[in-house]
């Protein structure tokens, strides 16, 4: 889940003003030797031409490292996007075929395990698997890395202005929700929203999936003397640095972009505790060039490559070496990589069950309902 | 020729049909491309509201389960009690709410703009009409996104009110922008009906109730505006009906506060991933608009006057 995510609107406008990155496609050499493939043991296949489909959220790669991947494996990309994991979830399940690479996220891949939607391809055997980084290694939607390549991370924390006087109060997710800032925002997702509140009233990290009524009752009355000047997703921001919102639930991502063009805006990581995020890469059942599929995840596992796509989007990616080739503004600062304090705060975003789910969705419901 | 053998053939006609018509089977692509792309999707949505969702994943399963309509009015709260759920009825209402004002306002706006333009020379008047159909060669989603840049805090509108009133009065994020917005999109769809009303008017009426005496207020009301009353019962159905189903202007402008029954039906396809509900509260709203059109040809058919939707 990430800053793009829920956003019809960036999909619709990439597409109304024909972005597409895969028209940008440069001159592909077919049969070009890459540096990359030189490292690729006799099991591994070799680039040989051909054509990749890759479905991304929107805005999520670099067009020319696109660029670059097809001068140097011959391989054509073509680029199809989506919003939110949700849509995409509903394109794979209706049985859409043709994609070779998709981008979901941690719980989303859980379930699309679930409904046999995804290709065990070994992933830990590939050349540049060694290096993903340990503690993405064993990750729970994917112990052992066979579906999945680790792309992105980050984390959903707040940021804020410091000219709001409540700036120097908040903490934790619970000074956030009983903040009586005029300018305070929250996101438009159920899970980040209702998960924090879950937070703020003392739930664990470990039990934020709950089945305990009693803490949803919490949660809800807590959200529901929350009243945010807005609920939304995208064009935060805007929003920071135009001084519409001095406080905001915000990905790190997209506070890493404010920051860099408002340097005193401050990341918070609350202390009571952070959801991560991470999207990975994986191939669906049916990928028509299953081989191309392979050597493009391999290729996004070179520190080189993913670094690249790290300094476009502005988050912190898997792969262990990237950060000597991150731009430094983007590897220092400490919305993208969190600070080692910090770490004990930071637990993956919950994957309910649906009957958990349903809890949330009566959580979030009711307190937009009432805003 | 004679007489009897031009009677004998205009029967002969009769039966045949309207002179021009050809073969009801020519309307058969229409009539397929009708039911594939209305009457295929709506029997889905509401075979879909009555079944079971999926236990993992999106969609549904084949079970038969009417728990959908149930929960659109009957809430279990989180302590386990169940009562009468008001927040879809909440969200329903302003979604009327909104789209009442929305028609209102446009109603408002477009007599005028439409008589004006009526009154024009012919060779302006087509340049006018243009015009009023200029904002639809722009995509909804880029102009709603150009709205909101304008009566954003820091956009020419939300300027102005900054400065002139209180600094903490806002427009955007708040009900007045969807309204604003929903007007902005809607005012064309009623204007050019009521436009197309005023241009048959004959405006030699208006001067004889002058003559007659009448004052400005008076010819406005016994013969203006029962003249053009046709357009305006159109221009209301093609406002009112499509703005209660509106979502984009709640969602970019409202500030994801101002729900509309729409945003409701897509979180329950997203992130709720509740398809059955969510097929549920679309029946529900298909079943208010129709409500909607019965009323309005009702309100035509008393006055005398057909509404005509296209």
């Amino acid at each position: 889940m990430s800053v793009f995510s829920s956003r019809l609107l960036r999909v619709s406008i990439a597409t109304l003003l024909g972005i597409s990155l895969a028209a940008c496609g440069s001159s592909s050499t077919a049969g070009k030797t890459s540096a990359s493939s030189e490292t690729l043991n006799t099991a591994f296949p070799v680039p040989s031409g051909g054509e990749l489909h890759v479905y991304n959220w929107t805005d999520y790669l670099d067009s020319n490292e696109i660029s670059r991947f097809e001068s140097e494996t011959g391989i054509k990309v073509i680029l199809d996007v989506f919003d939110s994991n949700e849509t995409m979830l509903a394109k794979m399940q209706s049985g859409a075929t043709g994609y070779d690479v998709i981008f979901p996220s941690d719980y989303m891949i859980a379930q699309m395990r679930e409904l046999n939607l995804l290709q065990n391809v070994d992933v830990a055997s590939f050349p540049n698997s060694v290096n993903i980084k340990p503690e993405m290694m064993n990750v729970y939607w994917d112990p052992g890395r066979k579906y999945t390549a680790p792309y992105m991370e980050g984390t959903t924390g707040i940021i804020c202005d410091p000219v709001d006087p409540e700036c120097a109060r908040i903490k934790s997710w619970h000074d956030y929700f009983t903040s009586t800032s005029p300018k305070i925002g929250a996101l438009k997702d159920q899970v980040e929203v209702v998960s924090a509140a879950l937070r703020a009233v003392g739930v664990k990290a470990t039990d934020l999936c709950t089945t305990d009524r009693a803490q949803y009752v919490k949660a809800q009355n807590l959200l529901n003397s929350f009243k945010p000047s807005i609920v939304e997703s995208d064009g935060g921001l805007e929003r920071l640095i135009n001084g519409t919102n001095t406080v905001l639930q915000i990905w790190n991502g997209e506070a890493h972009r404010a920051r860099s063009k408002k340097p005193d805006l401050t990341y918070i990581y609350p202390s009571d505790g952070v959801n991560q995020w991470a999207d990975n890469m994986a191939i669906p059942v049916g990928a028509p060039d299953l081989d191309n599929a392979k050597i493009f995840i391999n290729w996004l596992m070179d520190p080189k490559n993913i670094a690249a796509e790290s300094n476009y989007t502005g988050y912190d990616n898997g792969i262990t070496g990237s950060d000597a080739f991150m731009n430094a503004d983007v590897k220092n600062d400490p919305a993208v990589v969190p600070p080692a304090d910090v770490m004990g705060r930071i637990t993956p975003t919950p994957n309910c069950s649906q009957d958990v789910r349903d809890l949330y969705t009566q959580v979030f419901t009711t307190w937009t309902s009432q805003l | 020729m004679t007489v009897a053998q031009t009677e004998k053939a205009k029967t002969k006609l009769k039966i045949e049909g309207r002179p021009g018509q050809t073969s009801p089977w020519l309307a058969s692509p229409t009539v397929i491309f009708l039911f594939a792309v209305i009457g295929i999707p709506l029997a889905i949505t509401v075979i879909y509201s009555l079944l079971d969702r999926a236990k993992i994943g999106m969609g549904v399963v084949w079970t038969f389960n009417p728990k959908a309509y149930k929960d659109l009015f009957v809430i279990e709260n989180l302590d386990g009690t169940t009562g009468l759920d008001t927040r879809y009825l909440k969200v329903m209402w302003n979604s009327f709410k909104y789209s009442g004002i929305t028609t209102i306002v446009t109603i408002v706006l477009s007599i005028p703009i439409a008589m004006w333009i009526a009154t024009r020379a012919e060779s302006k008047r087509n340049i006018l009409v243009a015009a009023v159909t200029l904002p639809f060669w722009i995509s909804i989603l880029i102009r709603t996104y150009g709205l909101r840049q304008i009566i954003d805090d820091n956009g020419p509108i939300g300027w102005i009110m900054h400065k002139v009133g209180d600094a903490n009065y806002h427009i955007i994020y708040t009900p007045i922008a969807t309204v604003i917005g929903l007007i902005y999109v809607f005012l064309p769809f009623m204007i050019l009906p009521i436009y197309a009303s005023a241009e048959r008017f004959d405006f030699r009426y208006a001067e004889a109730a002058y003559d007659l005496g009448a004052k400005r207020w008076t010819v406005f009301r016994r013969i203006v505006i029962p003249a053009i009353r046709p357009g305006i019962y159109a221009g209301i159905a093609l406002v009112f009906i499509p703005a209660l189903g509106s979502f984009l202007q709640s969602d970019m402008l409202g500030g994801g506060k101002t729900n509309m029954i729409a945003n409701v039906i897509a979180l329950n396809f997203g992130q709720a991933r509740n398809w059955p509900f969510g097929c549920a509260l679309s029946v529900f709203l298909i079943l208010i608009t129709l409500l909607f059109v019965w009323i309005i040809r009702k309100l035509g058919a008393r006055t005398g006057t057909e509404v005509k939707l296209i």
